[in-house]
């Protein structure tokens, strides 16, 4: 499995505020190394959100997104809802962390 | 104690007192460290075109990493002659000619690049002019180390006297400010003739969009 | 005729000034936006990645020893990391030196895991033992987050080292005549649009030292200070400034105690 990811759930008023880290290279495909040679595309296609085991965001990232991705989203939840974030890149690699809502 | 003692311990002691007072009102350069020297020479790798030779400090070098001294009434005579020794260094254009292509002078200019351990021994040196120096007005990003040159021939006009002084000022700084912050181009070899010659029409060139 | 003339340049000096002002005001406005991007990104400093990965690695054995860093002395006793890296750099009597993290790190890894300081010392940043130390770092350095910057000069040596840092800070030297008072040593001044702190002074040091190590956005890398203070030399054109050397426990002695009364802001977050 790839690096953990940090997620971060906090309630407030009926809203959860979902912070999520992910680590990746983000290769766009488009760089070139110092010898000249194109590094190759690599990255995080798709990402999906689970509150509770129901799905809360869909996401297609592609080579527009930049290093480290930082996502943030709202969604209507409440305190201890168990929160899943799973992504998969393009070489299919995959990653899976979790968060309770605070 | 007798007579004889206490004119002598008079005498040492107001001597004393004396060098105290003067010892207060001297400001003295930096004396050499043994320690210190260590300190740099253990401190560094050569890598690259980044040799050993770079921390070998010249006169001009050593006089102005001495804050104090460099600044000081006691300094003046040490600043003149290190902006005598760098104006003297300066060579006039070898054709003649102090106005080059303004497009190219800009080009230099933007560009920060070469000299360091990450650079080949033929990577274009830029002249970097934008990290301390305002220049053309279209260009937002400029740093403020050094006065603006937004208007340079606007203000000044075109006479020889400005032409050779800005010729003069971009081969070494220092012959007109002992410790300016600005880099000797052609003292290190970091800009060629013909760059300096397009730095110039930047600057100078009434067409340069400094001067519209 | 005077009404006309007066008119004339009346209008002539308030289109004069609102140019002046416009370029002004796109020149305050782009720092300004500088600085509404770095508050918006702040939240998601992808330092706490490497934070992460660090509290793992201090926790795990490794070397020839095999064993963990979690008796590391960082100036508060053996395995206290709250609160050490505010009071860092420091002298130790173990090594009778004054050292700062990275110095003291590789001292932990040396006597606890047996490991081979001069593999890190030679390794390149971001690369090899170097990011087992990039993530340690960030560990360490995130709990002191919100403390006090408090760096004694008591000890005789802590007091040379401050002495002798201060020196080599206006050391000029390479190509360009450049020391890090070049550019580190005036009020109110920036290359390009990054603002330079003031290094000499309390209020400019605390910029400096309590926001590095930070991750750099521009790279996408988390830089410790040590990566941070050679790619300092390496833009005056010096040659290369060797890793945990005694010039850099000098230099860092010097912007520390400037800096001391000021906060650790640690992991940093920097364009």
């Amino acid at each position: 499995m790839a690096d953990p990811m940090r997620v971060r759930a906090a309630e407030n008023g009926g809203i959860v505020d979902v912070k999520i880290l992910m680590k990746h290279d983000m290769e766009s495909g488009q760089r070139k190394d110092a010898a000249g040679k194109t590094i190759p595309a690599w990255f995080i296609s798709t990402i999906n959100v689970k509150a509770n085991g129901k799905d809360v965001l869909n996401g297609q990232f592609g080579p527009a997104v930049s290093k480290d991705p930082f996502l943030n989203f709202k969604y209507k939840g409440a305190k201890g809802d168990k929160i899943v974030v799973s992504w998969v890149d393009s070489k299919g690699d995959k990653r899976t962390d979790e968060a309770t809502a605070s | 104690m007798n007579m004889k003692n206490m004119k002598s311990l008079l005498a040492i002691s107001s001597f004393a007192l004396a060098a105290i007072a003067m010892q207060g009102s001297v400001i003295a350069q930096q004396v050499n460290d043994p320690k210190f020297n260590k300190l740099i020479k253990d401190g560094f790798k050569a890598d690259g075109i980044a040799g050993l030779d770079r921390i070998d400090q010249d006169a001009t070098q050593k006089f102005c990493s001495d804050p104090v001294f460099s600044i000081s009434k006691q300094g003046e005579k040490m600043r003149e002659k290190i902006q005598k020794i760098n104006m003297d260094s300066i060579k006039q254009p070898s054709d003649g000619k102090y106005i080059g292509d303004w497009k190219k002078g800009e080009a230099i200019a933007q560009s920060g690049r070469g000299s360091t351990w990450t650079d080949k021994a033929d990577t274009p040196i830029g002249g970097g002019c934008y990290n301390c120096h305002q220049i053309d007005p279209k260009e937002i990003s400029y740093g403020n180390i050094g006065p603006s040159l937004t208007g340079y021939a606007k203000l000044r006009g075109n006479s020889q006297e400005i032409v050779t002084y800005t010729w003069n000022r971009i081969n070494n700084s220092k012959a007109y400010n002992a410790c300016s912050n600005m880099p000797r181009f052609a003292h290190f070899k970091l800009l060629t003739e013909q760059q300096m010659q397009d730095v110039m029409a930047l600057l100078l060139d009434p067409a340069s969009p400094v001067n519209q | 005729m005077q009404r006309k003339l007066t008119l004339g340049l009346a209008s002539g000096v308030l289109a004069a000034l609102l140019m002046v002002s416009s370029s002004v005001s796109a020149q305050k406005s782009a720092t300004e936006d500088i600085a509404k991007y770095r508050e918006m990104i702040a939240d998601g400093n992808p330092s706490e990645l490497y934070e992460a990965a660090g509290e793992e690695l201090w926790k795990k054995p490794a070397g020839p020893k095999n064993a963990t860093l979690e008796k590391c002395d960082l100036g508060l006793g053996p395995g206290v990391v709250k609160g050490a890296a505010a009071q860092l750099p420091r002298y130790f009597k173990d090594t009778n030196k004054v050292q700062d993290l990275e110095s003291r790190l590789m001292t932990c890894m040396q006597k606890l895991q047996g490991r081979d300081p001069q593999e890190m010392v030679d390794a390149p940043f971001q690369k090899g033992p170097k990011k087992d130390m990039e993530a340690i770092v960030a560990y360490v350095v995130t709990l002191s987050k919100g403390d006090k910057i408090k760096v004694s000069t008591n000890h005789p040596k802590e007091k040379e080292m401050y002495e002798l840092g201060k020196r080599a800070f206006f050391f000029q030297g390479g190509p360009m005549d450049f020391s890090c008072a070049s550019c580190h040593a005036e009020d109110g001044k920036r290359i390009r649009l990054q603002d330079l702190p003031n290094i000499t002074t309390q209020k400019g040091a605390a910029l400096g030292w309590g926001y590095w190590p930070a991750y750099r956005v521009s790279s996408g890398q988390f830089w410790t200070m040590q990566q941070r203070l050679n790619d300092c030399f390496r833009q005056q054109r010096f040659p290369f400034p060797i890793y945990g050397s005694d010039l850099t426990m000098a230099l860092s002695m010097y912007m520390a105690k400037n800096a001391n009364g000021g906060t650790v802001e640690t992991p940093g977050l920097k364009r």
